[in-house]
């Protein structure tokens, strides 16, 4: 029963990152502080709600024992969430340096040190 | 319980999606995309752990990782303006 | 050697991914048959690009570095960057911009990881790499005023102590 709660919060809470993510795409001026939403809370959401899947699939394993299917599907979603912290962190990277290049400018910038770079 | 998680999260999307159709730039519509590919993610996971089916899970690492390659190449198309 | 690392290392994925699918010791002679097959087709396609020049990340002591940084500073400073962000979304006061830093870092797994390390940490995202020195261009969410005044500016205050730990596991 207790472990329900457990479950819930963290459902709770990944869901409430996500929300937060998709919020934040809408309230920032600009595109990086868009990217800084998109990409950090997702990424933390994710790891909330597969840290709930894998509450879940150990409470159902100390019941059942080791042979359920439960045990299958929580590895899999584990592997999916090494896939997500891999890819994430860098496609944004991707995202950022492109965006750079293509010529968009922060907007209310106090310093930009890679643009004194390039006209340099 | 794990249902109404996935309706939320749905809900999310349909909100990120008003992001890449509004987008002023370019790079603003794939930034939208980009946090909509997680998104989907989550969903298929939460779905596959819902009704017990270990086969949408791998279709999940699979669309993380092509998503992935996605997002790479049209960086790239952004950066040059071709490929 | 390369191939032989690289086809192992293919093989293990491949055996994780089909757990509990048969009765020899967890897997099926069929699913072990078609994976050593496609495990030496990878080997022999990716052996010069999977490992570099040498083989120091088969050492078990970085391994286990790399989870004890992955599950402890790494994730709290993860929290702590979420928690910040939902501020900045709920209240909207931002003071963004872009920031030269230098890492000191030397090899490209390395910078890598740093890279990935600092967009996930709090209030920092990376741009740009510069090829040469391994320079660091970041973009900040939220500046200090205090940080502008110095001109090589100092990276303690964008990443912490990661370089110490990503030194010592990929240097």
């Amino acid at each position: 029963m207790a472990i329900d709660i457990i479950t819930y919060v963290f459902i709770a809470g990944g869901c409430f990152f996500n929300l937060m993510a998709v919020i934040g795409l809408h309230r920032f001026p600009d595109f990086y502080t868009r990217l800084h939403a998109g990409t950090k809370c997702t990424t933390f959401g994710s790891i909330l709600l597969i840290i709930a899947v894998l509450i879940q699939s150990i409470s159902i394993w100390v019941v059942e024992g080791g042979s359920s299917p439960q045990s299958i599907l929580s590895l899999h979603a584990f592997i999916a969430l090494i896939a997500i912290l891999v890819t994430n962190p860098t496609g944004a990277h991707a995202i950022a340096r492109a965006g750079h290049r293509s010529g968009v400018k922060p907007v209310k910038a106090i310093v930009d040190d890679l643009e004194k770079e390039d006209n340099a | 319980m794990w249902v109404p998680a996935a309706i939320f999260l749905g809900v999310c999307v349909i909100v990120a999606l008003v992001r890449v159709f509004l987008g002023p730039t370019t790079p603003d519509r794939i930034v939208g995309l980009d946090t909509i590919n997680t998104i989907v993610v989550m969903i298929m996971v939460i779905l596959g752990i819902a009704f017990k089916e270990v086969i949408l899970i791998d279709v999940a690492i699979v669309y993380a990782l092509l998503s992935f390659v996605t997002t790479l190449f049209i960086a790239k198309y952004i950066e040059k303006g071709k490929f | 050697m390369r191939f032989i690392v690289t086809s192992f290392i293919a093989f293990l994925a491949y055996l994780l991914l089909t757990t509990a699918s048969g009765k020899v010791a967890l897997w099926s002679s069929t699913e072990i048959i078609i994976g050593i097959v496609f495990a030496l087709i990878t080997g022999a396609l990716f052996r010069n690009r999977f490992i570099g020049k040498n083989f120091r990340m088969l050492n078990p002591k970085r391994w286990f570095l790399l989870i004890v940084y992955l599950c402890g500073p790494f994730l709290w400073a993860l929290a702590k960057a979420n928690i910040e962000v939902v501020c900045l979304v709920i209240t909207g006061k931002i003071n963004p911009g872009i920031l030269k830093i230098s890492t000191g870092l030397e090899n490209d797994l390395s910078i890598t990881m740093l890279a990935n390390s600092i967009t996930l940490t709090p209030g920092t995202l990376s741009v740009e790499v510069s090829e040469e020195n391994g320079d660091l261009y970041v973009h900040w969410i939220n500046i200090k005023e205090e940080f502008l005044e110095k001109m090589p500016r100092d990276c303690k205050s964008v990443c912490g102590n990661f370089p110490d730990w990503i030194r010592r596991i990929a240097g």
